[in-house]
């Protein structure tokens, strides 16, 4: 059923003159022009005896030249996602027995199909045309890079298309909307070449490691926004900014719970408190996460151990006076501290949005980190972690930690909403939804808590600490 | 086979259609008329498990809208709004194509695809791209693709808007040889007198509810009330004929015509005709004056907007 879509697709592609033109000038022509120009700068410089920029170079452009045909996956895909939204022909196929599913996976493997096909023959043409010209050939791994980095990089560009496409109905607001994949494209080719030019193929297949999960991703949440309901579910071109802001004030006020009235604070609150269990999974995550960061502390620790004259100063009666150098330790005025764990966790909601919460999770971990390898530190300097562990940071920490834990496993829920949307709801509303009740949680619980946690961490801590090092 | 009970979509907050109940069953025809953004469209989707309801449930062919969507594709045939077909296909092509998705073997698409073109005067067609048909053509092949694999029942969305009438009454057979053949069959569209010959049912809808139902006939005798007669005489008629208000109600008489209405026509037209008789005038016609649809359309739209002013929302 798949192919037979796909077919239909691929068929029409090569009919349209648009795309057909362009693809082959850009394959034929310009792996010939790339090829000469290679040639010329290897003559051009070898008379200066630099060869060794020139061999960097075509590395590099064999990257280009697939990467240029890849390109037009991307006006493929918003002709055949959006296209035929645009033109009606999607809603008599979405009435065909075709699943969900069939019809995107036929989609993508039509758009990747013609444009994978002309950057493979692209780079054929470069190669043989640099094989006769000066008799270069890549090494197999220089050659698997570049084709699973080219071929990786079509369906990133491809399934992020679909994405937003789904979120359009107009091909002109999607080729807008296009710009968000190609600048960091070309971010990226510019890191590929940076590492092309190096030689750093470790890195390249990191590279290739990360995208792929990247691609893996994107495709995933385009099967969730490739659904009937989400397609035909609204025909309005706009971003909807007022449909957002009402859906999220209805969520965060708690009126969508209490049939459409505000209710009253106490119930707010019982409302709030309601949302806690479901962050049961993220929580878990997150402790797994937690432990892995402070036991990552203490590996760094005894990897990197401070030399021995430093260590001295965490003994006995020198830690009191010494704990600033570790950082652990914040000094200031509660609200200095509130106000820092709050902008710390603003920026973990923010950077998990565009990462599906992976950013997030590092920042959440960092600290974690800082506590082990302190930990460690203290425990080679011989003394007692857990006792250093006691005193520093666990007064504040029994506030602090369930805040953050909260702010931080509500907003992982709402990032991963991205990735796998609950079954009732289109993705916008879970989107949407969750974030409002990170709000929710974020102001009903964890800003208290955390106001608590910084009186505690500023007038309590440093009592418990003198209590237990001395002055 | 297509049932609903309540069923209802809203968009936001906005609400399309509102407790839907439907019963049609094979050989039967049901058309939908109704103003623009009445909710037809978005009924025809939702029970093509295109659009998931959000009241309510939909069994077309015995499975449920929501929970058997591939069941319920496999087993209607849908004409949508608009044709939507790919101009780059040629007739024949586009047709191999769908056909394929319902499972059908090439010979057979052929086959059937070609009568069909044939029966819709579009023989010689078939070979060429759908980007150079006609407005009309294209609509003929959305029927076509919607009828090629034979499904139990068809949605068909405003089939004939843009054809000729000989092209509109080609189509009309068809659909009416399709219900013969027992199929359950929603129409809808803006064609009263395409309703009132095809439909055995009809549904106005207003504003996503129903307002009325019933078969052609039922719709006039509620809404219109007894018919109308007309009958025609060979004197000029100057005003009244009193004579005649103790036996029927008279609504208007012109030169030398008198319209009236009856309850019982068998009895009182042919004391009518002999009273007539008395007073000298010969008759040159009795007939019933036919009552379009398009009236009781046109009463029943009306009167919604009385009961529920300003409800736009
Ligand atoms: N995807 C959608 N998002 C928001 N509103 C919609 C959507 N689809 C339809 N509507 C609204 O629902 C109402 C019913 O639309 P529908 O297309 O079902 O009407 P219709 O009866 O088919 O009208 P017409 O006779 O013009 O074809 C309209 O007011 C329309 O604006
Ligand atoms: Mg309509």
């Amino acid at each position: 059923m798949a192919t037979v879509v796909a077919r239909r697709e691929i068929k029409d592609s090569f009919r349209d003159w648009r795309i057909m033109t362009p693809i082959i000038l850009l394959t034929v022509f310009f792996p010939a022009l790339m090829n000469f120009a290679a040639g010329r700068m290897m003559a051009f410089v070898s008379n200066y005896g630099a060869q060794i920029i020139a061999t960097q170079l075509i590395p590099f452009l064999l990257l280009v030249v697939g990467f240029f045909p890849m390109s037009f996956s991307l006006i493929i895909a918003l002709e055949t996602f959006v296209g035929e939204k645009e033109r009606k022909s999607l809603e008599p196929l979405l009435a065909t027995p075709l699943t969900d599913a069939q019809l995107y996976l036929g989609k993508m493997v039509a758009v990747l199909v013609p444009p994978l096909l002309a950057a493979y023959l692209g780079m054929t043409v470069y190669m043989v045309g640099l094989y006769f010209n000066v008799g270069w050939l890549p090494t197999w791994q220089l050659l698997s890079q570049t084709v699973l980095l080219t071929t990786v990089q079509g369906v990133i560009m491809v399934s992020a298309a679909v994405v937003i496409s789904s979120q359009t109905t107009s091909v002109r607001a999607a080729n807008l909307l296009a710009s968000f994949i190609i600048v960091p494209m070309a971010l990226l080719i510019q890191g590929e070449a940076a590492a092309l030019f190096w030689g750093n193929h470790v890195g390249l297949w990191w590279l290739i490691l990360a995208l792929a999960i990247t691609a893996v991703v994107l495709v995933r949440m385009g099967l969730h926004l490739f659904k009937r309901e989400e397609l035909m579910g609204r025909e309005l071109d706009d971003i909807r900014l007022g449909w957002i802001a009402a859906e999220f004030w209805a969520v965060m006020s708690g009126r969508r719970e209490n049939n459409g009235r505000y209710p009253n604070p106490f119930r707010w609150y019982r409302q709030t408190l309601a949302i806690v269990p479901q962050l049961g999974r993220p929580i878990v995550t997150l402790s797994v996460a937690l432990l892995g960061s402070l036991g990552m502390g203490v590996a760094l620790a005894f990897i990197y151990r401070l030399p021995p004259d430093m260590l001295a100063q965490f003994t006995g009666d020198q830690i009191a006076a010494n704990l600033d150098q570790l950082q652990i330790v914040a000094r200031g005025l509660p609200l200095t501290i509130f106000f820092q764990n709050v902008r710390v966790l603003l920026l973990l909601a923010l950077l998990g949005t565009f990462t599906f919460g992976i950013l997030g999770i590092l920042v959440f971990m960092a600290p974690w980190v800082i506590v082990g390898f302190a930990a460690g530190q203290i425990f080679l300097a011989g003394e007692n972690p857990l006792l250093f562990i006691a005193a520093t940071v666990l007064p504040h920490a029994i506030f602090e930690l369930p805040a953050i834990m909260l702010a931080a496993a509500a907003a992982l829920r709402w990032h991963l909403t991205v990735i796998a949307p609950p079954p009732n709801s289109t993705l916008s509303e879970a989107f949407v939804a969750t974030a409002a009740e990170f709000a929710r949680i974020f102001i009903g619980l964890v800003l208290p808590i955390l106001l608590l946690a910084a009186f505690v961490e500023a007038f309590i801590t440093p009592q418990v600490m003198i209590a237990v090092y001395g002055r | 086979m297509i049932l609903t009970q309540n069923l209802g979509k809203s968009f936001d907050s906005f609400t399309a259609v509102r407790n839907l109940n439907l019963n049609v069953g094979a050989g039967e025809l049901l058309a939908l008329l109704g103003p623009n953004g009445a909710g037809k469209t978005t009924t025809v989707r939702m029970l093509s498990s295109i659009l998931r309801p959000t009241t309510g449930r939909a069994e077309v062919n015995g499975y449920d809208v929501v929970t058997q969507p591939a069941q319920v594709r496999q087993s209607i045939g849908v004409l949508t709004e608009q044709p939507g077909l790919y101009l780059r296909m040629t007739g024949i092509e586009y047709l191999l194509f769908y056909g394929r998705l319902y499972g059908i073997t090439d010979s057979a698409i052929r086959e059937r695809g070609l009568a069909l073109f044939e029966r819709f005067d579009m023989a010689d067609a078939h070979q060429r791209r759908l980007g150079q048909y006609s407005k009309g053509m294209r609509q003929k092949v959305g029927l076509i693709r919607a009828m090629l694999h034979k499904p139990t029942v068809l949605l068909l969305d405003e089939p004939t808007s843009a054809m000729d009438p000989h092209s509109a009454k080609l189509v009309r057979d068809t659909i009416k040889e399709m219900r013969d053949d027992q199929r359950t069959i929603i129409l809808c569209t803006h064609n009263l007198s395409e309703a009132e010959t095809l439909a055995d049912r009809i549904a106005i809808i207003k504003k996503g509810s129903v307002v009325a139902k019933g078969s052609p006939a039922e719709l006039k005798q509620q809404l219109l009330g007894h018919p109308q007669l007309e009958v025609r005489v060979d004197h000029h008629l100057n005003g009244q004929v009193k004579e005649l208000d103790n036996l029927v109600t008279v609504e208007s008489i012109n030169e030398n015509t008198i319209r009236y209405r009856t309850p019982n026509p068998e009895q009182d037209n042919p004391i009518l005709v002999r009273r007539l008789g008395e007073l000298g005038l010969g008759i040159i016609a009795l007939h019933e004056v036919s009552q379009s649809l398009e009236e009781v359309y046109l009463r029943v739209v009306a009167e919604a907007e009385e009961a529920q002013p300003g409800a736009n929302n």
